[in-house]
């Protein structure tokens, strides 16, 4: 497909490079042409030095014949009149970036009467994946497929786990809740279990289980449940701002720690029952006073990496279960291993991933790749994706065990009718279900691809 | 450095290139000239060791610049190593230097020949040697990358090292789509030529062998006489067209192809290219009427010399070497003009004249007025600041490579005419200067050690100095052995 991202900012070079490399046609706009060059030169891509909304620059971009124009440049007002010319000079769909919080109530409106496509609001959006890892603290991530019927939930091994130093085969008789290990993560290494694969203490597992079902899975994990009733946050930015009124809806008792008194100023404006302080985060004194060792979770917001990485360090010292971290720029996930750091949020790869989700279901219209959505593991190691079976293949009504399928992919789950089936080998693939693979090889453009 | 991904690129050269041996084995075949062994062996040597270095693709497929430059450096060596070797096994050109010489004078698209025999040779290798000038015009890693992908998301550093011109930029978002893009209006191109050639009743064998010469820009004829042996002015008109078209940015053909004639024929650079050759063809034609009966028969041969050496292709219809001065200087000058950035051809290029020539009106206007504030336009676009300076490092560069290579070749003791025009016709891609290496002459004469010079100057202007003189720096190297520290 034809796509032009205006802006390259973060949001925009990480598109860049993802949809790049899953083969459309990228051109990219951006007024400044020293980061243009950077993504000439790491993508097969084109650059256009200009401001993205002019008629000009959008002709000689070949705005017209385009399928997709994604604004993500730094002003919302750009933004949308972007998208605007491009939809009048005949772009099929456009993407508006819109971050100001005195606009979020107006997006589904603006959505529809100015004719876009889609507006995607990245606080808004790590906020409630924010408040989602909150609701179950004792998993270290959270994903949702098929509309949320299926989770992927992200854990621990612990010394005294139940399953620690079994085969999988020996966990899986031992429940009666369905569930399946699909991905191991183990040091650096990232492992797509079979069978006789044992886990070890320490080891970070992702395993799907039927939503309904992951309570009891917890309990029966010997996970213990524990609600959350006291979250601090650190940074009173827009994320604050959003994920604040998720949790005090959810009925949490928040303390928010933020360093300027004209931002916490108007934080007390916005959200009266939460409880502001005008304080330095990075300051042990203020964490004290405030009393971090209370506190059910620690959420770290503000606007540098560096100092969210190191308040997160010092809560999880001081032994708060659950905290999370929000990290934008450093992609190294393999150093935070033993430090602390272990739900991670990116707004920006959140966005980019539901940017990135909507591209392939425009695709699926269009060409044979069957993908309808795809999750990223383990810092992009392994890929989640889910197919949707259309018609006869040869892996239709054969049961699992018979299937040859290539190593390091799984097939996770699959969804018959609003039924979840953790399949087993006597299991079958029939026609219209939705199955989810694991892989950790990308290059599976179709269920097909998984045999061998 | 990225050694893995530079030989696994390498592999994939030799692969092409044995590819590419096939086309002349063929010929060798129909017309049963007995070169079937000579380019037997070098195919299946490029083969082999190909088959071997691609075996495995490197897991860590990122390259930068540096490898870009040291990549495409190094292709376009290895091609001219085993390129040469059909000539010597045949036995036809027994000097391995003489024929490296003719080989890098082909794929360079110079058309500089040591041979003196021309007719005598095997027409399978005459095919060979113009067919490197076709390969070898448009570019060897744009033509491998336009039938594999090569190096991902990153390719567009082979491109920037191997296609000439100040600053390379993409037809479309995709480097394959691109280069096929390239390749295609240049197979449309040759076509043409070949078509409208065999109109006018030349051989089939030699409408190939003219056409790959002039698309490619490169100049190597099956004659001695070169096109003035068919003294014929239908061909020499059609000859004339090609060139001039070739020596055109290929970006202004997509354009024109893409329905975007108007902004095509806006072109400062195309413009500017066109009234050069304009004027030159005049001033040509009024010097040398006197040698000629009629205007007519003075422009025609006007207009084919200055088109042929522009273009850098070198074809001759008359012996130029016997013109008056002023027009054998006007030639002189238009070799190291040479042809549009993104064409075929070599020379300094006019865009990068067009700036050199902007950015000296702008540093006297600055003299005037200090405090004033200009910044250089070009194609109605502002220049970045790092590319005016690029054309000023690389005129500089240019110079210093033309003074040093003069110096070395006067060793000979040849004339300084002859010296001279040698270094500029080689370096810029041209094939004939004046006197001893006039149109009617050739380089057999120089000794091996000028002909190492020459070839490196070949190979120097055709890929723009920078990516040999990175092969060729320690520092390049270096890099590799020192980055290795575990976290």
């Amino acid at each position: 497909m034809k796509i032009i991202i205006v802006g390259d900012g973060k949001l925009g070079s990480t598109l860049t490079e993802q949809l790049s490399s899953e083969g459309h046609d990228i051109t990219v706009i951006d007024h400044q042409s020293s980061v243009l060059n950077n993504s000439v030169n790491m993508h097969d891509v084109i650059g256009i030095q200009g401001n993205g909304a002019s008629y000009d620059i959008q002709m000689e971009a070949g705005v017209p014949r385009s399928d997709l124009v994604i604004a993500a440049t730094s002003s919302d007002e750009l933004n949308i009149l972007c998208c605007i010319v491009a939809k009048k000079l005949g772009a099929k769909n456009t993407i508006a970036r819109v971050r100001n919080p005195e606009y979020s109530k107006q997006l589904q409106m603006m959505r529809d009467e100015l004719g876009l496509s889609m507006v995607v609001n990245p606080e808004r959006e790590a906020a409630r994946e924010i408040a989602r890892n909150l609701r179950f603290p004792s998993a270290l991530n959270i994903d949702l497929f098929a509309r949320g019927r299926v989770e992927l939930v992200e854990l621990r091994i612990n010394k005294d786990s139940p399953i620690a130093n079994k085969t999988l085969s020996q966990i899986g008789s031992l429940y009666k809740e369905k569930f399946l290990v699909c991905a191991v993560n183990r040091g650096n290494e990232v492992y797509i279990p079979t069978g006789n694969f044992v886990l070890h203490e320490g080891d970070r597992i992702h395993v799907t289980s039927p939503a309904s079902d992951t309570m009891s899975l917890f309990s029966s994990l010997g996970i213990v449940h524990q609600k959350i009733r006291k979250v601090m946050i650190v940074g009173g930015g827009r994320i604050t701002l959003y994920l604040t009124q998720q949790l005090l809806e959810m009925g949490v008792e928040v303390t928010i720690i933020e360093k300027e008194a004209e931002r916490s100023r108007i934080l007390c404006e916005y959200l009266p029952r939460a409880n502001i302080i005008n304080g330095d985060g990075t300051d042990r004194e203020v964490l004290e006073e405030e009393s971090i060792h209370e506190m059910d979770a620690f959420v770290a917001l503000t606007g540098l990496d560096e100092q969210n990485i190191i308040v997160s360090m010092y809560a999880a010292s001081c032994g708060v279960p659950k905290v999370l971290t929000k990290i934008d720029h450093i992609l190294f996930p393999e150093i935070f291993t033993n430090t602390g750091i272990e739900s991670v949020i990116s707004p920006i790869r959140s966005t980019a991933n539901q940017i990135i989700r909507f591209v392939r279901a425009m695709q699926n219209s269009l060409s044979s790749s069957n993908i309808e959505t795809l999750h990223k593991l383990v810092g992009s190691r392994v890929e989640a994706l889910e197919f949707r079976v259309k018609q006869k293949a040869p892996y239709v009504e054969v049961p699992l065990r018979k299937l040859e399928t290539r190593d390091n992919t799984l097939i996770a789950c699959i969804l018959r009718d609003g039924m979840t089936i953790i399949p087993g080998g006597n299991d079958v693939i029939k026609l219209n279900d939705r199955v989810i693979v694991v892989a950790k090889n990308g290059n599976i453009q179709d269920l097909r691809d998984i045999l061998k | 450095m990225n050694y893995a991904m530079i030989s696994y690129i390498m592999g994939v050269i030799m692969n092409a290139e044995a590819a590419l041996m096939l086309l002349p084995l063929a010929v060798s075949l129909i017309y049963r000239d007995g070169c079937v062994l000579p380019f037997l062996i070098p195919i299946l040597l490029l083969a082999i060791i190909g088959v071997l270095l691609v075996h495995r693709k490197p897991e860590n497929t990122t390259i930068f610049a540096r490898e870009g430059f040291v990549v495409v450096a190094g292709a376009w060596i290895v091609v001219s190593l085993f390129g040469a070797l059909p000539f010597v096994i045949s036995g036809e050109i027994p000097n391995y230097i003489d024929a490296l010489f003719e080989t890098v004078s082909g794929f360079t698209t110079t058309g500089a020949s040591i041979l003196t025999d021309i007719e005598g040779m095997s027409r399978s290798l005459l095919f060979w040697r113009s067919f490197t000038h076709w390969v070898g015009g448009m570019g060897v890693l744009v033509f491998i990358m336009a039938i594999i992908p090569l190096a991902g998301g990153r390719s567009v550093y082979l491109m920037r090292a191997e296609t000439p011109g100040p600053s390379v930029g993409k037809l479309v978002p995709k480097m394959r789509s691109t280069a096929m893009i390239l390749y295609g209006i240049y197979i449309l191109l040759t076509v043409l030529e070949v078509t409208l050639l065999k109109c006018g009743g030349m051989p089939f064998f030699d409408c190939l062998i003219n056409s790959f010469g002039s698309v490619g820009t490169g100049g190597f004829a099956i004659k001695s006489a070169s096109i003035g042996y068919y003294d014929n002015a239908y061909f020499d008109i059609v000859i004339t067209v090609f060139m001039i078209l070739c020596g055109i940015n290929f970006n202004l053909f997509y354009l024109i192809l893409t329905g975007h004639v108007l902004q095509a024929l806006k072109s400062e650079e195309l413009r500017c290219y066109l009234g050069i050759i304009l004027a030159a063809t005049l001033v040509i034609t009024y010097d040398i009427l006197s040698l000629y009966d009629g205007v007519a028969e003075a422009l025609r041969y006007a207009v084919f010399q200055v088109a042929s050496i522009i273009t850098t292709t070198g074809f001759a219809t008359a012996d130029f070497n016997l013109w008056p001065p002023l027009s054998r200087t006007i030639l002189v000058v238009l070799m190291i003009l040479g042809a549009s950035a993104g064409s075929t051809g070599g020379g300094l290029k006019t865009a990068r004249l067009i700036i050199l020539l902007k950015s000296i009106v702008r540093d006297i206007k600055k003299a005037l007025h200090p405090r004033s504030f200009n910044v250089i336009q070009y194609e109605g676009k502002p220049v970045e600041e790092s590319v005016v300076s690029g054309v000023g490092s690389y005129f500089a560069l240019y110079m210093v490579i033309s003074v040093v290579s003069i110096l070395l070749i006067s060793a000979n003791e040849y004339d300084f005419t002859t010296t001279v025009t040698a270094v500029i016709a080689c370096f810029n891609n041209i094939g004939p200067g004046l006197e001893l290496v006039g149109p009617m002459g050739g380089y057999a004469h120089f000794n091996a050690f000028s002909k190492i010079i020459l070839t490196l100057d070949m190979l120097m202007g055709r890929l723009e100095i920078i990516p040999l003189i990175m092969l060729a720096s320690p520092a390049v190297w270096r890099h590799g052995k020192t980055k290795r520290r575990s976290l």
